[in-house]
Formats: structure tokens, sequence, C-alpha cells
């Protein structure tokens, strides 16, 4: 009796759990499907027919490609800065000894703790004190991507990092390998994947934000805004198209890792046979 | 100073200074702005004068607004530890071979736009959509009972957008737990309930403790959900802080800002004192 109702126990939690993950999907699949929606009316927001056409003409929409456009041209300048910057950060803090490493660590947390209403307010009221309210738009809104961007790396770097075994970096150097070549040999490459999986989350978050490139962005119109604007008039289904493409990229992406991941650990497996 | 800790400091600056500027410098310029004389505007300038009745006027205009905002905060985060925790144990104990499959479906819907998403979520819990259509066949809604433009829409697209927060951190506190803890629970015949209560729960309260920061704290400044989703009677701290800003009120978003963080800062660390935990990053 114990053991059936065991078995049941077990087993529920995974089909909870694989529920959730359906109640996370379906919006996915409501973007897919909107993706090739043939709308009756510009207000409405209903799966009305079939059509291609979405796809066929995806820039139609005034300034939505141009959006996209300004969305990624500051997504890879924020990525690029806030990984460098962050990554710097992180090898600090695990490899070197300071003073005041608390209130560093104190200073990374807190961006990630505080509204991104309080971040973007906090900024705008910077830039309106310091005479800039008339000049928002693309580079105010690139130092905000970097400034929230870089807590997220310095964490994910430093998880990894933090996780190396330094036995390594000794091998290398008892081998007569130079702190040059340990570095670039051993270090880095080992690290490489959490930088790269910081860069992805950087350059997601930049994409994707909305609250605090609302307040500082001026005039200058990225995706999430442009979709913001489209809301008040009536989406194109357009949109949709664009949600559709980045989720299949981003996947496209994960599962490359994934599969390289797989390919070398049965490759390390092959040489320790 | 030897070269070695020299170097530790070159490698912090560029990124400590990135911070100062753009984190540390703005949010004091926030405050001063919270006790500018909302007289001034942004063409004029303002003048400070250290008000501190903007704090009383905003709590008098806004009190109602900010309790709703953490109350749908509250909410959503409850309903993201039950929906999270189960699926974050799956994850760790359960999904075998399946694991990293699972945890890329958990970002999954990071990879489309939060806006996007959300838009979606009009479409399902619209007035003829496919849930209410359901909950009306089942009677669980009335004729004309709908879900859109309500609390429970803007707690569900809070819910649904904050969700992998929970139980990202949750997964990596389950995941080091050590299962011979868990078997020698068993062994001593405790039963499966008892030994989570005694065992997996408080091993996993650091993820537990951050997930629920990570959920509550953005879900609180929230403004989207709200809008997308709510009605005018469903208005968040974010929407006031958001049209203040558009309308060029600036003291008085400012306050309004400084007031929602000083009492999520109050609340945070009330919680993390009775949680026991200090170990957040």
């Amino acid at each position: 009796m114990r053991a059936v109702r065991n078995w049941v126990a077990q087993r529920l939690v995974l089909w909870f759990g694989l529920l959730v993950l359906l109640y996370m999907f379906l919006p996915i699949f409501v973007v897919i499907l909107m993706s090739f929606n043939d709308p009756a009316s510009r207000r409405g927001y209903t799966f009305d027919g079939f059509t291609l056409d979405n796809w066929t003409n995806p820039c139609a929409p005034y300034q939505l490609c141009s959006s996209v456009w300004v969305s990624i041209q500051i997504g890879l300048a924020a990525t690029l800065l806030a990984t460098i910057l962050g990554t710097l950060m992180a090898f600090a803090l695990v490899r070197h000894r300071f003073r005041g490493r608390s209130s560093m660590s104190l200073l990374i947390f807190l961006p990630m703790a505080t509204p991104e209403i309080v971040l973007g307010a906090s900024l705008l009221a910077l830039f309106v004190n310091a005479g800039f309210a008339g000049q928002l738009g693309f580079w105010t809104i690139l130092v905000a991507h970097v400034m929230f961007c870089l807590s997220f790396v310095v964490v994910t770097v430093k998880a990894r990092l933090a996780g190396m075994d330094p036995r390594l970096e000794e091998a290398a150097t008892d081998l007569y390998a130079t702190e040059w070549q340990t570095f670039w040999r051993v270090t880095f490459p080992m690290v490489a994947p959490g930088i790269a999986a910081a860069a992805m989350l950087s350059f997601s978050l930049s994409f994707d934000d909305f609250i605090i490139t609302n307040l500082n962005s001026g005039q200058t119109v990225t995706f999430p805004m442009f979709v913001w604007g489209a809301n008040q008039r009536g989406i194109p289904m357009q949109v949709n198209v664009i949600g559709t493409v980045m989720f299949l990229i981003a996947f496209a992406v994960v599962l490359g890792g994934e599969l390289n991941n797989r390919r070398r650990a049965r490759a390390l497996a092959g040489v320790r046979s | 100073m030897s070269r070695r800790k020299l170097t530790g400091y070159w490698l912090l600056t560029p990124g400590t200074l990135w911070l100062a500027f753009f984190f540390l410098v703005p949010t004091v310029t926030l405050v001063v702005s919270s006790l500018y004389d909302p007289e001034g505007s942004l063409t004029d300038g303002y003048v400070l004068t250290g008000r501190f009745a903007n704090y009383a006027d905003m709590m008098e205009f806004y009190g109602p607004t900010i309790l709703r905002s953490l109350g749908y905060a509250f909410a959503a985060t409850l309903a993201c530890l039950v929906l999270g925790y189960p699926l974050a144990y799956a994850i760790a104990f359960k999904a075998g071979r399946w694991k990293n499959l699972m945890l890329v479906a958990v970002i999954a819907p990071f990879f489309t736009s939060f806006l996007v998403r959300t838009l979606s979520w009009k479409l399902l819990l619209g007035d003829h959509g496919p849930i209410v259509d359901f909950l009306q066949t089942i009677h669980l809604l009335g004729e004309d009972g709908r879900l859109l433009a309500t609390p429970f829409a803007v707690i569900t697209g809070l819910t649904y957008n904050f969700l992998p927060f929970m139980v990202l951190p949750l997964y990596a506190s389950l995941e080091k737990i050590d299962l011979r803890l868990v078997e020698a629970g068993s062994d001593l015949y405790a039963s499966p309930v008892t030994t989570f209560r005694k065992i997996t729960l408080p091993l996993s309260m650091p993820g537990l403790v951050a997930g629920t920061l990570l959920t509550f704290i953005p879900a609180s400044g929230d403004y989207i959900n709200s809008e997308l989703l709510g009605n005018p009677r469903t208005r968040m701290v974010g929407n006031e802080v958001q049209d203040l800003f558009a309308s060029g009120s600036v003291p008085e978003a400012a306050s309004l800002s400084v007031m929602l963080m000083a009492l999520i800062v109050l609340l945070v660390l009330v919680y993390v004192r009775r949680a026991g935990t200090e170990e957040l990053v």
C-alpha cells in the first residue's frame, strides 16, 4: 500500500511540474499562432483566419523593423561593455584580496534587488538634474542597460570561477607555463562558458527591457517601446513574427550549446576509457 | 602594495565606477529630487527646499495604490511558490536525463519579448478566449463574468512573468542537497512528508528566500501587467511613477519611488531576518 502511494506521489510531482511548464509555454504557442493570424479588425486581439502575409511582409508596419534594429544595436553594445566590465570584476572578487569586499558585494547585489521603476526613475532624475532632459536617447539607454546587466554578469561569471578546480592552474604552473600562458590556455577556456552565458543573459535583458528604457529613451524607439506604443492603436500581427523568430534563434543557440556539451562529454569519456 | 594586490584593484575599478556613477549617484539624486519644491517645472528648474511634505502628499494620494501593489506582488509571489517549488523539485530529483531539457524549458519564455508574451495573456484571458469559455461551460464563471481587466488577470500575468526567477534559485538550492540525508530520514522511519518537512525544506531555504525576493521585488514595481491586463482600478505604483514623470512632475515621481524602495527594503530586512539567511549573493 505504501509502495503504491509512494509511486503515485513520485509521479505526481513530475506531472505537476510538467503542467507548470505547459503553463509557461502557453503564451509562446499563442505568439506562434498569432504570427499566422489574419485579423478582422485592428483593435481586436483574436485569431480570425490563417495567412502567411505577416511572415512575407514582417517590416510592413511603420517603424517595426527599425525599432528591432535599434534594440539589436543597443543590446550588442550593452552586452559587450557589461560583459567586459563584469568579467573583470568577477575575477577580482574571486581571485584577489582587497579592502571593502563586503561593501563591494552589496554594491553589485543592490541593482538586482531594486525594482526597475526605481532604477529608471533614479537615472532619469540624474539626467534631468544634469541638464540632459532634452538629450535622452540611444546613449542614455545604453548607459542604463550596461548598469543593470553588469550585476548579472558578475554573479554568473563569479559562480563559474568559484566552481573551478584550482589544481588545474597549479598543474599548469608546475609544468612551467608562464602566468600568461596559464591564463589563456587553462583559466580562460574553463571560464568561457560562464562568460558566454553571461553575455546571452545580458543581451536578452537589454533587448527585452521596457520599464527603464521607457523612462530614459526620449524619442528613440526600441522594439519593446514599439510594442507598447502599438498596443494603444492596435497591435500589428508582425510583432508576433518578430517574437517567434527571436524564440527560434535563442532556442537554436541554447540547443547548439547543449549538443556541443554532450559531444565534448562523449569525446572526453572516449579519451578516459 | 604588491603587484598582485594592485591588479585586483585595477580589475575592479571600471565596473565599480560605472555602478557608482549610474547607480549610486542616481539613487542619491532621486532622494534629493524627492525633496524639491513641486512648484518648479522641468523648463524652469526646481528649488531644493527639503520639503518632506511631498511624502505625506504622495501617501495621501497613492496610499491605496501602494498597498495594492504590495498586495498583488505578495499574491503573485505566493502563486509562484506554489507552482515553482514542485517544478524545481521535479527538475532536481525526478527529471533524470530530461533535467537539462526541463531547465531550458524554464528559461525558454525569456526568449520572446516580455511585452509580446503579456499580450498573449490578453488573448488567453479575453472575454471570448479559451479559458473564459471553459470556465463558463463548467459554470465556475457566470455568463457575463470576465477575467481580463480584473485583479486576477494582473496577478496571473505577474505570476507568469516572474515564475522563472522563483524556479531557478529553488532548483539551485535543491540540487545541492545531499541525497544521503534524505535517505537517512527514511531509514530512520520518517514518513516522506516528515522527511520533506524536516530535511528537504530547511535545506532549500536559501533558494526559497532568494526566489521569493527575486519575484516579489520586481513584481511590486511592475506596471506592464497592470496596464495590459488590468483596468483603471488595478493601477500599481509603477503606473503612477511613470505617469508622473511623463507629465513632468519630477518631485512627486521621485518621492513616490523613494517610498516604494524604502517599503521594499524594510519588508526585505524583516523577511530575511525571520527566514534566518544572510547569504543572498
